[in-house]
Parts: C-alpha cells; structure tokens; sequence
C-alpha cells in the first residue's frame, strides 16, 4: 500500500512555493495575482511546518502555523487595501502599468 | 662704439616693444628710427676705419657657454667682412625704419612694428659680428623669429598668418643642415670659433666620414650641410617656396629682410667660411649648380606673376642665386659686391613698389596698375633707377656687380663656371625682360584701376620719398665707387685682408672684349623689346601665350613646387601628426573622456535594471535570497 511519508509532504509543500514564486513573476495582470502568490508562498512554509511538527512529534509547529495564519489574514487584509487604495489614485492596477520605480 | 651699433637697436625695440603704448605712438617710431640712424652712422664710420687704416677687432661682450672644451663667448668682430655687412645692414634698417613712419601710418600696432624691426635689426648684426658659429647660429635664429613675426604682422590675415609658419617651418629644414654641420665642426675641432677653427681646416684634408651610408670627405660634408642652412635661409631653389608667400607681409619688411639683409645671411655664412670652402671643391660646384639654377628658375617665374611683390620677391630669389654661383666660382668677393648694390637697388624696388601700393590703396596686382607716371613723378624716377640698376643697365651699380660674376664665372675656366656664365647671360635677359614688364605695366599703358578714381592717385608723403632718394643715389653710385675697393685686382690685399680666404689669387685676366659687351648690349636691347611687347602690340605676346599654354601655366603655377611639397611633404606629415596625436587621440582616449564614457556605459547599463516592475524586484530578491541562503548552507 501507497504510504504517505514527510518526503511527500515536503515535495507538495515546495511544488506549492514554487507556484508562488513563479506566479509573481510570470505574472502579466495585475498586483492582485502577485497577492494570491504571496499567500501560496506562505501556504507551503505552513505546510512544511505541519509536516515537521508531526514528523518530529511537536506541536510548537502547529502553533507557529496558527500564527502564520493570523499574519497572513492580516496581511492579505492590508495587502487588498494597498491595492484598493492604489487602484483610486493610479486607475490601473495591472502589473505592467505600475512603473513609478523606473530609474 | 661698436657696442653701440649693436645695442642701439636693441635698446630701440625693447622700449618701444615693452612701453611702446605708454606713450604716443609717434615717439617710438621716432625713437627706434633715431637708435637705428644712429647706429649706421657708427657703422659707416667703424667701416671708414676699417677702409684707411685696416682696422680690426674682436670685442669681447661677455663669455656664454664655458663647458669642458666648449668656450663660447658673445662678442663682437670687426673685420672688412662684417663691417660691410654691419654698413648695408644698419643702413638699409635706418632707411626702412624712416619709410615706415610713413607706410604704416594708418596701422594701429606702430611700436610693436617698430620694436619687431629694431629687433631684427640687433639680431642680424649679432649675426654678422659674431666671430664664432654658435653666436651666428643665434643670430641665424633671432633673424628667423623676427621675420617669422613681422610676416604675421598682420595676424588677422589668415594668409600671413600661414605664410609666417611657411616660412619657420621651410627654414627649419635648412636650419637642420645648419646645426649639423656646426656640430661636425665641433666633433672633429673641438671648438666653434672661427679663428680656430680656420686655422686648423687643413688637418681635415684627409679624413672621411660616414653620412647616411655614405662615404663623404669630411671638408665636403662640412660645407655641405652649412650650405643646406644658407639656402633656407637664402631661399634657394628646393628650400624657396617660402620667400614668395613671406611678401604677405607689410612691404618695409620685405624690403628689409627679405631682400637686403636677412636672405643675404646664407650668402654672407658661405664668404665667412670661405676659408672651409676653398678646401671643398665638390661643396663649391653644388654651390654653383644650386645658385644658377635657382637664379634660372626664379627668373622664369618672375616673367608670368602679376603680383607686383611676388615679382621683385622673386627677382630676390635670382639675385641670390647670382651670389650664390659667384661664391661657388670662388669669386667671394664678388658675391658680397653683388650683395651690397643688390641691397640698395632691391630695397629701393621693394619700398618704390610699397610707395605704389600706397598710392593706389593697397592694390598689388600690376594688371590694376598702369598709366600713372604722371601722378606719382618721384616714385616713378627711383623706380626707374632701381629697375635700371637691377637689369644692369651700364654704369648703374648692378652693371658692375652683376657683369663681374658673369665674367668670373667665365674666367673660372671650368665646365660648370662656363655653363654658370651661359645661365646668367640668360638670366640677365629674363631678369631685364621681366623687370621691364613690371616697370611698364605698373606706370605706363592705360590706367586699369576700377576701385581707385585715376585723380585720387597721390604722391606719397616726403618720409617715404626721402630714404627712397638715398637708396636711388646708392643705386646709382654705389657700383661705382666701389668696384675698385671691393673687387679690383688688388682689392683682396687692401681691404679684405683676413676675412676672406682665397686659396688661389683671382684670375686677372680679362675675358674677351665680345664677351664683356655681350650682356650689357642684351640688357639694353631688351628695354625696346620689351617696350613693344608689353605696351606697344601686346598681340605678340597673347598669341605667344596662347599657343604655348602648358608652358604658361607651369610657370604660372611657379614649376609646380608648392604642388609638389604639399603632396610629399604636407599631407602625410599631417596624417603622421594626426595619428600621433597623443593629447587627443591617447591621453583623452584612455583619461578623462575614457573614464566619462565607461562611467556612462555602465550606467545605461544599469538603468536597464530600474524597470519598475515589481515582479522584476522581487524576482531578483528571490535570486539574491537564495544565493545568500546557498552559501550559508554550503558553508
């Protein structure tokens, strides 16, 4: 029978950090994806967490993830607020548009 | 009092040089004329010294280098030799210091004109007074300086401006050979000092050295190399090409230096050393193949040109070559004879023909003159001396110095002294013809001048007609008088004594009476030729010009030397200059400009980066983040 082991565990949790991290930059629409893609990467970190507290039997681990959770609900929150705050004073929020930083 | 006669001058050009403007400018023309004035009476009277009682002297001004074996010394010698030269110098100066008041009196720059020619004047009686070759080689170059300013007196002028740097730079060349030959003297004397080194000439008899894989008699590169300076200096053929474009200059100047004094200072160098030179035969036959050829050559050129300046420039250039192949017969004498009427008669032209272009407004060009003899009576009187007495019309003063090269070149008895006889019968005839032309294009035949109404033709003042007349009475009389002293039979026992070496006493001999006749009668002969080619059917000469075209222009375009020298010389010594050019091309290349343009290569470079897309930034982040997480792991 098929045993789900931590290897398994860690190689969906970088699979999903890897998503993130692509999604920024491969990303062309706008700031919101680059958002969901930060969320991702913070998703795979929680699962590696997860995956460790059982594996060594810990649960600090788990609490750590509780925490995470919060931030990220908080930063998602300030995050969509940036963006909405961005939105009425550029018009655009597509990633191409937004080049104030150009040098 | 030779002190005097030398620094007189100087003293005149650093006043009116350095404080020339303090005051009004009417005084430093008077003060520079009265120092010089004063120098030629001194002079005249230092050369009727020297004429009754044989004076001779060696002043001693100071000593100038004093190192190891080599001891030169500033000073001042006296002999027949340079006092005559000092007389022609001071005098011819005086005179073209008084002409100037009047020819350059609507220029505003006066003392810094006067202070040049004082200058002039100083360095070229240090020329002729030194008694060893370094002071002369300073005073070679203090004459060059001078003449190289005073012909880019008029520095707006881009052509004088151009003309000027012709002339350093041609006389650079003969300078070159100049300075060479001043060190193999050194090298095998050990000394540069005249007496010196004269004395010792006959040691040299036997050596060789070698010269640019050559095998040369010492004495014959010695000479050769000297005389490559004098014919820089005396605009022979090769090194000629500068005296032309130096009449870009104000006309006094060109009456003093490059025609009375400085140009002479090759002739002048090859009778000082005449005493190297009779060793040298080979030297001697260059010398007179250079000098008539040169005297050939300028006087075709001179036969088309219709600057009137250009013209006598290049009668000049001719003259030269008469004293050049007078030396190179052996004749030295005669050569300084030529050199002293020539003086007279060619300055008396060059400020004549100033006192013409003054008339008619600073116009040169002789097809825009004619039919103002009326107008201009006294300038038309001397310009007919002076023309006279260049052709060597009987009994003027170029009459006797001219006929007496001729028959000494005759009297030579060797191929290339009888060849330089036929060359200069020739030139006798070219040089009358194109003399004549000049004389009667500018006064007679019909007035040409669009710009200039023919009632606005003036006399020029009296302070330009004046030193003209004395030059006139030279002109006339000079030959005259002195053709017993200078060349008479006896004229090497009485009165050049040590200054001039003949190995061999001058022939006595008198050349058949046909030949004597023979180029004064075509000298006289061409006044009505070319008085009816030039004035009365000048059909004659179109059709001439019409059907020997090519000859025309080759002439016209002065045989092609400009042309030639720009294509050798010219264009790849500017390319050399250009590839060489450090400062631009290397120091800025890889200084200042190399390090401003790799500063801003690189930083388009990193503009590239500053995109402003934040996906961008933070992708770089993540790179950046895992390299440094990389290297902590493998640590």
């Amino acid at each position: 029978m098929f045993e789900v082991s931590l290897g398994h565990y860690l190689t969906l949790g970088a699979i999903i950090f890897t998503i993130g991290i692509i999604g920024i930059f491969l990303n062309r629409k706008n700031v919101i994806v680059i958002l969901m893609s930060i969320e991702l990467i913070l998703l795979a970190v929680n699962i590696n967490l997860v995956s460790f507290s059982i594996f060594l039997q810990d649960l600090s681990g788990q609490i750590f993830t509780l925490f995470i959770l919060t931030v990220a609900a908080a930063e998602a929150a300030i995050g969509l607020a940036i963006i909405v705050v961005y939105y009425r004073n550029a018009g655009t929020i597509r990633v191409e548009e937004i080049e104030n930083l150009k040098g | 009092m030779e002190y005097f006669i030398v620094f007189l001058p100087l003293l005149g050009a650093f006043i009116a040089g350095f404080f020339g403007n303090k005051f009004d400018q009417k005084y430093s023309q008077f003060m520079t004329s009265l120092f010089v004035s004063i120098s030629s009476i001194l002079s005249i009277i230092v050369f009727l010294k020297v004429l009754n009682y044989g004076y001779s002297n060696n002043l001693l001004i100071s000593s100038w280098i004093n190192s190891g074996t080599l001891n030169v010394n500033w000073s001042i010698k006296v002999d027949a030799l340079s006092s005559l030269m000092m007389v022609v110098v001071t005098l011819v100066s005086a005179l073209v210091h008084i002409y100037s008041i009047g020819y350059m009196s609507h220029d505003p720059h006066k003392p810094r004109f006067m202070s040049y020619l004082s200058l002039f004047t100083f360095a070229m009686l240090v020329l002729v007074t030194s008694d060893n070759f370094l002071q002369l080689f300073f005073g070679w170059e203090g004459v060059g300086l001078c003449s190289y300013f005073l012909i880019g007196f008029w520095f707006k002028k881009k052509a004088a401006n151009a003309a000027a740097i012709k002339a350093f730079v041609v006389n650079r060349v003969g300078d070159f050979g100049f300075a060479l030959g001043i060190f193999l003297i050194f090298y095998y004397f050990g000394t540069v000092s005249y007496d010196e080194v004269f004395s010792q000439i006959q040691t040299l008899n036997a050596k060789n050295i070698n010269f640019l894989g050559f095998e040369f008699k010492s004495i014959d590169l010695i000479c050769i190399l000297l005389f490559i300076g004098a014919m820089g200096k005396s605009a022979q053929i090769f090194l000629h090409t500068w005296l032309p474009d130096a009449m870009e200059g104000p006309t006094p100047v060109s009456a003093l230096i490059h025609a009375a004094t400085m140009v002479t200072a090759g002739v002048f160098l090859v009778v000082r050393c005449s005493p190297i030179y009779e060793y040298s035969e080979l030297a001697l036959n260059i010398i007179t193949v250079i000098g008539m050829s040169t005297a050939f050559f300028a006087a075709t050129i001179a036969l088309v040109q219709t600057d009137i300046k250009k013209i006598i420039a290049y009668s000049t250039c001719s003259q030269l070559g008469y004293m050049f192949f007078a030396t190179g017969v052996g004749a030295y004498n005669v050569a300084m004879f030529h050199l002293f009427t020539h003086a007279f008669f060619k300055a008396l032209l060059f400020l004549g023909a100033g006192s013409v272009i003054h008339s008619f407004k600073d116009e040169q060009d002789i097809e825009k003159m004619g039919g103002v003899y009326k107008k201009i009576p006294y300038t038309y009187a001397l310009m007919l001396v002076g023309t006279l007495a260049l052709t060597g019309f009987p009994f003027l003063s170029g009459f006797y110095s001219k006929d007496a090269i001729i028959e000494f070149a005759y009297l030579r008895g060797n191929v290339t002294g009888i060849y330089a006889a036929g060359i200069g019968i020739v030139t006798a005839m070219l040089t009358a013809i194109y003399s004549w032309r000049l004389f009667f294009k500018t006064f007679h035949g019909n007035y040409n001048n669009q710009e200039v109404k023919y009632e606005k033709i003036h006399e020029s003042p009296a302070v330009m007609i004046l030193p003209l007349i004395v030059l006139g009475l030279g002109s006339i009389f000079a030959g005259f008088f002195f053709k017993d002293l200078l060349i008479g039979n006896q004229s090497s026992v009485n009165f050049w004594g040590e200054s001039i070496k003949f190995l061999e006493p001058l022939s006595e001999d008198h050349p058949p009476l046909w030949f004597i006749l023979l180029t004064p009668t075509i000298v006289t002969l061409s006044i009505p030729i070319s008085y009816y080619l030039f004035l009365k059917d000048k059909s004659v000469l179109e059709n001439f010009t019409k059907t020997n075209y090519p000859l025309i222009n080759f002439l016209k375009k002065k045989w092609y030397f400009d042309e030639l020298y720009s294509y050798i010389f010219v264009e790849p010594c500017k390319k050399l200059g250009l590839f060489f050019w450090i400062d631009g091309l290397t120091i800025d290349r890889f200084g200042p400009d190399g390090i401003s343009n790799l500063i801003k290569g690189l930083s388009i470079k990193a503009v590239k980066f500053q995109n402003g897309f934040i996906y961008q930034y933070a992708f770089i982040m993540l790179i950046g983040f895992s390299l440094i997480l990389t290297y902590l792991i493998i640590k």
